[in-house]
């Protein structure tokens, strides 16, 4: 379904993370190779939110290490990684609420020099393109639009800065159905343009359905991985996350 | 919506108040900004020059109503609202514009007038205008002294912080006898002469010139700096720090910058004010300055610098004109602090949306799809 290159962008060992003294994560190693779709499933606080936090740097490792195209990025800041091309759109979405959607879409290249550019302008035009919702709203406040509104502005600015990775936060919180499909489209889309996402997801269903491969999260554990299309099919999976018998 | 003809459907006394607050001013939506860009670059040119050199010439002409009866207008002009203005000015750079609460913000005024105090006075004797740059300097210093380790703390704990630093500055200039102690510091030096420019016990109206002169180039620069990137990084901090930090901004940097920058223009006023009543006390420099200092910026508009300005002015200004309500005065200016959150929280001057610049507070209105063109009295229960 997607490209399948070898090339790991991203790649995790042995990671453990701590809040305070008790261990969220416990060990976990996992990989993200150039193109693909790679999701983490599991339920409420199985450390999906976590591990996310510490691939932007906003959680301190305990131990392990992450690399991003081959550098050590374990202990490098957050705006750094900006730096390197991880874009990210948070849990809870993150957005600017008293800027405007242009303003917000405007600081998602803050660290790009040819923001002026034509090259800018054309990015702009891909993301209104497929998020047609914010050019109606360009120039309305970004905390005066609805929930799904404003994830398609958190995804839609973190694509502004063109990450090489865009991590993604459970960017179908809280949403209606018909959103939420549309935004595992417009995620499906986003690769197929040539963005390599990581996607943390408690909708398994629909994360599965697009993921390349995906990787079950129980209690700071990866207790199963496999291709997207396989575990959609796991009988155990399915009883767990799937809701299905 | 610029009489009142939402009378019918508004108490009567409560769109008085808002009127007289200077609530109703919008029009359509165009704010005196938007009307003030939409007149030709000439106009705005000319404009601005007469606006200017009658400010500069408030103390000669003394005008009738505005002039001050029981205090020497002049003096009023040199001695208090040139420091607050400047105080309200770096301040909204701190907490205005990056979005951290300072309520420590006195420490940064009394180390600019201490240094000057050391430097002329106490234990040198440098020429007045050297010792300004130092305590400049001093002050920046300070600032980056503070915020280096405690910028990592947000909002209410940051808060606290600052509290306690504007308090260890006060007792240190307390208890020091290098500092003074409670004696304070006397015969510090005033500016010398420039030209005409006198600056002398008698003389205040040279100050006022001076310090005007001072409010307006700290406006220009922090104008340059608010539609810079810095300005830009600082905004994104002010809405969401973290999300700031995701779109690559490094905000322990730029937060340190805010309050090295704020402190600079703290330790500018506090500089001045030194040179002008050449005399400090410790007990000049309380907690309660720091809390008229942000009631100035709030007041304005914060993030406004137009706002700050008029904040810093009303503030520094309105005690003085109705002093003839005498001990009652600050009871007066409480309330008006109060109905002004009530009805107006954004400030008098509130900063817009759009251009870099934006208005969080206004966001339910676009919701329902409204303009922003009414009052949004509804809004007093700030944003969720």
């Amino acid at each position: 379904m997607t490209r399948w290159r070898s090339e790991v962008l991203l790649e995790v060992k042995d990671l453990q993370v701590f809040y305070g003294r008790i261990q969220a994560i416990r060990g976990i190693s996992f990989s993200v190779a150039e193109g693909e779709i790679v999701t983490l499933i599991g339920a409420n606080g199985a450390g999906k939110t976590t591990t996310m936090k510490t691939m932007s740097g906003v959680r301190p490792v305990a131990a392990g290490s992450v690399r991003f195209d081959g550098k050590d990025i374990t202990k490098m800041a957050s705006h750094k990684r900006v730096e390197l091309g991880i874009g990210q759109a948070p849990e809870g979405r993150g957005i600017f609420p008293g800027m405007t959607v242009r303003e917000n879409l405007d600081m998602g290249m803050y660290l790009r020099k040819d923001r002026k550019s034509g090259a800018a302008a054309a990015d702009l035009e891909r993301v209104l393109i497929l998020f047609p919702r914010l050019r109606e709203r360009i120039n309305q406040a970004g905390g005066s639009m609805s929930g799904g509104e404003q994830q398609m502005l958190a995804i839609a600015r973190a694509l502004m800065g063109r990450p090489r990775l865009l991590l993604l936060d459970e960017p179908s919180m809280g949403l209606a159905p018909m959103l939420i499909n549309q935004i595992f489209r417009i995620i499906s889309e986003i690769n197929a343009q040539g963005t390599t996402v990581l996607l943390v997801e408690q909708n398994a269903a629909k994360a599965l359905k697009i993921a390349t491969r995906a990787y079950v999260l129980e209690s700071g554990e990866i207790v199963k991985t496999g291709k997207g299309s396989d575990l959609l099919n796991d009988s155990a999976v399915r009883d767990a996350y799937l809701g299905g018998k | 919506m610029n009489a009142t003809p939402s009378g019918d459907t508004t108490p009567k006394t409560v769109n008085k108040i808002t009127e007289l607050l200077g609530a109703t001013r919008r029009r359509k939506g165009l704010g005196i900004g938007e009307k003030w860009n939409a007149l030709p670059k000439q106009a705005r040119i000319c404009i601005a020059l007469v606006a200017v050199a009658l400010l500069y010439l408030l103390p000669w002409i003394n005008p009738p109503i505005i002039r001050t009866e029981d205090t020497d207008f002049a003096s009023l002009l040199a001695g208090t609202v040139v420091p607050y203005v400047l105080v309200a000015l770096g301040l909204n750079v701190v907490v205005g514009m990056a979005g951290l609460l300072d309520l420590g913000y006195v420490g940064f005024f009394a180390v600019g007038a201490y240094s000057v105090g050391v430097l002329t006075s106490k234990h040198a004797s440098l020429p007045w205008f050297l010792a300004m740059f130092i305590a400049i300097a001093i002050s920046m210093v300070f600032g980056a002294i503070l915020g280096a380790p405690t910028l990592r703390l947000r909002g209410d704990y940051l808060a606290i912080v600052t509290l306690g630093f504007g308090e260890i500055i006060r007792l240190s200039a307390q208890n020091f006898g290098w500092l003074g102690a409670s004696e304070g510091i006397s015969s510090i030096k005033r500016p010398p002469s420039i030209g005409p420019l006198k600056f002398t016990v008698l003389e205040n109206k040279g100050y006022w010139v001076f310090g005007l002169s001072l409010i307006l180039l700290t406006v220009f620069l922090i104008s340059l700096l608010e539609t810079s990137r810095v300005g830009r990084a600082w905004t994104a901090i002010r809405e969401d720090e973290d999300a700031a930090e995701l779109m690559g901004v490094p905000t322990f940097k730029f937060k340190l910058w805010a309050f090295a920058i704020g402190a600079a223009v703290g330790g500018l006023a506090g500089a001045f004010y030194a040179g002008k009543l050449n005399t400090i006390y410790p007990r000049d420099f309380e907690v309660q300055k720091s809390i008229l200092f942000l009631a100035a910026v709030v007041l304005g508009g914060l993030g406004n610098r137009w706002g700050a300005i008029l904040g810093g002015f009303l503030v520094a200004y309105l005690p003085e004109r109705f002093r003839f309500v005498s001990d009652k005065r600050y009871f007066f200016f409480g309330l008006v602090l109060m109905i002004m959150m009530i009805f107006r929280p954004q400030g008098l001057l509130p900063r817009r949306l759009g251009r870099g610049r934006a208005k969080g507070i206004d966001i339910r209105k676009h919701r329902a799809g409204e303009d922003e063109d009414d009052l949004g009295v509804v809004r007093s229960s700030g944003r969720g």
